[in-house]
């Protein structure tokens, strides 16, 4: 670990520099930027159309039936809640464990946490037949149940993902606040609001690093209870495939490498439109790229355990099951994600040169995607796996083949979680300005700052 | 529904009279409940025995309607109880079972399901490939540690003193947790609107029969519990021609078969027979019992037609 180096590189520069470099995202709306949230708007609307067609005929709208009676929703929400995991890894483990270069990468895996993890909570509503008695979880809500629980660790890591971000951007919207002259009202309004009068002072900095720390530390047990619980929809059932003791831990390594290809790729685009390549550099795309391959060993660790052990018994179930994934119907799928998203990731990002931002952005997309159809094998074939056979039903209770509405459905949601970003992007600075200040030796940005 | 309406059409009156009539046999405590605009509003209808009366529009019902004419709040809560002092038990002699189906056929249209929903199921089963295949019905275990209960968020399903698992679709909020939960299929969802007529939907809910059904919730074998309050056997245990079906409680250690009508000791039956659970390794307690598929009365047949 070479903290010196990074810090060494931006120390040279300018207070005025730095802030004028890192708030100059939030001053230009270019045309691309525009077009890209216009896109963003038209899925989001096709998504609602598609829901609204959902809540009038009924989920038989999606490929869903009787026997796979959770499908690409559910597979997609494991998914979300996989993705947040990692606003826990770099805001709250690898800063308390010390890991300095992690500091410009924070912001950036927190507001992929807040919106991964709003989305997820949403992406379950969608999946529900009867969205308008929700609030039965409340009037007649069974804490046996581990939907309650999982309700419960959601909400509370949602607002304690929404503090921690808010948290270290109270100096920044101080910052904006006084050197953002030229802001359109509404967003001075914003700022005046939000800095909540932020001064700078030495006792005020002290409290906000002793409030963000309480969080870091509340957060981490939390984001492991919100994905173990995940697991454990599955892990509770008897079924073949889900009765699984590691699911807990299986489920949050596989989400810590989800979420470490997600900031990577944010990281790509954010460098490349926001000319961030001063702030975001070579070093932390690197460091990035080490923690990617840390994760995926760590999940393939645990991918041997849940497919090897089992096949070597070979109880008739689950023989039946792993048979379909290793050279059945879903052979295919299965080992292109194995292979795809996480063997030749992991073999490709040992080499020093795969660990620069264009290749390792392209690794990425790889293991995101492999991710995501990871969740949709862990979810589906199982439930066709039943211990009576399935009979007396009709041919496409036999299979599933997810239906347009579904997929227009979840990538709204998709897009959701993308203009959440982007919308961030355009009202607040995505590199955490005072960090990066105070890490290049300007301490007093109130004071240096009025010169 | 509205009430203008069905006065300006008598032979929906007439309908209404036999409902009344129905009603009145059944005793007055029925008559307390229907869907009207006004409270007190009177509509003329003939008596059963000719005479011209004046009755509160409120205590009309339709005669071809299940509705027992029992409010809503009434039939979930004694539904949620279940009934007292009964330990319910259902024994499938699986050698006498050819595959006749009236069992599936008498559910469906007792439950208004569609013809891929099966609260009961019967099955192509064979165990090993030297062993004979035989012929399963498969109705809910009514398990007494039911996996599917366990997870339910809401209480929307439930197991009773009676020992029947029930589902509540008033309060369901369609997860489907309690499908991937069961591992013996025995659950279903309402993926579209059920097919039924705007006055059929306006029916009160009845949750010992999951009647009307709803969309976008579970439905389930009940073991007809709406059946066993009126003191009779289940749908399906008395349309079997083949004397498979042995219903009772355990309770008294009794069983009766719903074809011949006989009744023996449920402990002997079992013990003599060497009945047995399915999966009793997964600790679910199944309240159904089979009888082994040996010595069986018809050889077995190969299905036609039927998928």
């Amino acid at each position: 670990m070479d903290d010196n180096s990074i810090n060494n590189q931006t120390t040279n520069n300018s207070l005025q520099n730095i802030i004028s470099d890192l708030t100059n995202p939030i001053k230009r709306n270019p045309i691309g930027n525009k077009i890209w949230v216009t896109f963003l708007v038209l899925v989001i609307i096709a998504g609602l159309v598609a829901y609204g067609y959902q809540i009038k005929t009924g989920l038989g709208v999606t490929a869903m039936r009787d026997y796979s009676s959770w499908g690409m929703y559910i597979g997609h929400f494991v998914f979300l809640v996989a993705v947040s995991l990692v606003g826990s890894l770099v805001t709250a483990i690898l800063k308390l464990t010390g890991q300095k270069w992690a500091t410009p990468v924070t912001r950036i895996s927190e507001i992929i946490a807040v919106a991964a993890v709003a989305l997820a909570g949403l992406t379950i509503i969608v999946d529900m037949g009867h969205p308008d008695r929700a609030l039965n979880l409340f009037l007649h809500g069974r804490f046996a149940s581990p939907i309650l629980w999982d309700v419960t660790v959601v909400t509370t890591y949602l607002v304690i993902s929404v503090i921690l971000l808010f948290l270290p951007l109270i100096p920044d919207i101080a910052i904006l606040r006084d050197h953002y002259t030229d802001a359109p009202k509404w967003k001075k309004k914003v700022y005046n609001i939000l800095s909540l009068g932020w001064k700078g002072t030495e006792e005020q900095y002290k409290l906000l690093k002793k409030s963000i720390r309480i969080m870091m530390v509340l957060i981490m047990p939390v984001a492991l209870a919100i994905h173990t619980v995940t697991s454990w929809l599955f892990a509770a059932t008897l079924r073949t495939g889900w009765n699984s003791t590691i699911f807990g831990p299986y489920f949050v390594a596989g989400a810590f490498m989800a979420g470490a290809a997600a900031v990577i790729i944010a990281m790509y685009f954010f460098n490349k439109n926001y000319k961030l390549q001063k702030y975001l550099l070579p070093k932390h795309f690197d460091m990035m790229a080490k923690l990617l391959v840390l994760t995926s060993l760590v999940y393939l660790y645990f991918n041997i355990n849940e497919y090897i052990m089992p096949y070597y018994k070979m109880m008739q179930l689950d023989r039946d099951h792993l048979n379909e994934l290793f050279s059945g119907e879903e052979s295919i799928l299965f080992w292109s994600v194995q292979i795809f998203g996480m063997f030749i990731p992991i073999i490709l990002l040992l080499f020093k040169k795969m660990r620069t931002p264009l290749p390792m952005m392209i690794i990425s997309v790889f293991v995101v995607i492999g991710a995501w159809l990871k969740r949709m094998i862990i979810v589906i074939p199982t439930q066709f796996h039943p211990t009576f056979p399935i009979q007396n039903v009709p041919e496409n209770f036999h299979h599933y083949d997810p239906t347009l509405i579904e997929i227009t459905i979840t990538s709204a949601t998709v897009a959701m979680v993308l203009l959440i970003i982007t919308l961030f992007v355009r009202l607040f600075p995505i590199l955490p300005i005072w960090e990066i200040a105070h890490e290049s030796g300007h301490h007093d940005i109130e004071k240096e700052g009025q010169k | 529904m509205s009430t203008k309406e069905e006065n300006n059409n008598p032979r929906r009156k007439f309908l209404k009279t036999l409902g009344l009539a129905a009603g009145a046999v059944s005793g007055a405590g029925m008559l307390s409940s229907f869907t009207s605009e006004t409270e007190n509003e009177k509509v003329k209808v003939l008596s059963q025995d000719g005479q011209l009366v004046e009755v509160d529009a409120k205590s009309l019902k339709i005669a071809n309607n299940p509705d027992k004419g029992i409010e809503l709040t009434e039939l979930q809560k004694r539904g949620r109880e279940g009934i007292p002092g009964k330990k319910w038990v259902m024994v499938i002699d699986l050698s006498r079972c050819q595959n006749a189906r009236k069992c599936m056929e008498a559910c469906q249209t007792a439950h208004e399901l569609r013809p891929e929903q099966h609260h009961i199921n019967v099955l192509r089963m064979q165990d090993t490939k030297q062993t004979a295949p035989y012929y399963m019905p498969k109705p809910c275990y009514h398990c007494d540690n039911p996996p599917c209960t366990k997870v339910c968020p809401v209480n929307a399903t439930f197991k009773r003193q009676d020992g029947i698992v029930l589902i509540d679709n008033e309060r369901c909020i369609g997860c489907r947790f309690c499908v991937a939960a069961c591992p013996y299929s025995a659950r279903m969802f309402q993926w579209f609107e059920p097919e039924m007529t705007e006055e059929e939907k306006m029916r009160t809910y009845d949750i010992e029969l999951n009647v009307p059904q709803k969309k976008g919730t579970i439905t389930k074998c009940l073991f007809s519990a709406d059946r066993l309050r009126e003191g009779k056997l289940p749908y399906c245990v008395s349309a079997c021609p083949n004397g498979v079906y042995y219903f009772g409680d355990r309770n008294e250690d009794a069983v009766t078969n719903g074809t011949t009508g006989e009744t023996v000791r449920f402990s002997e039956l079992i013990r003599d027979n060497a009945g047995y659970t399915y999966h009793e390794e997964l600790g679910t307690k199944p309240q159904v019992y089979y009888l082994p598929p040996k010595d069986r009365r018809v050889p077995y047949k190969a299905p036609e037609n039927q998928s």
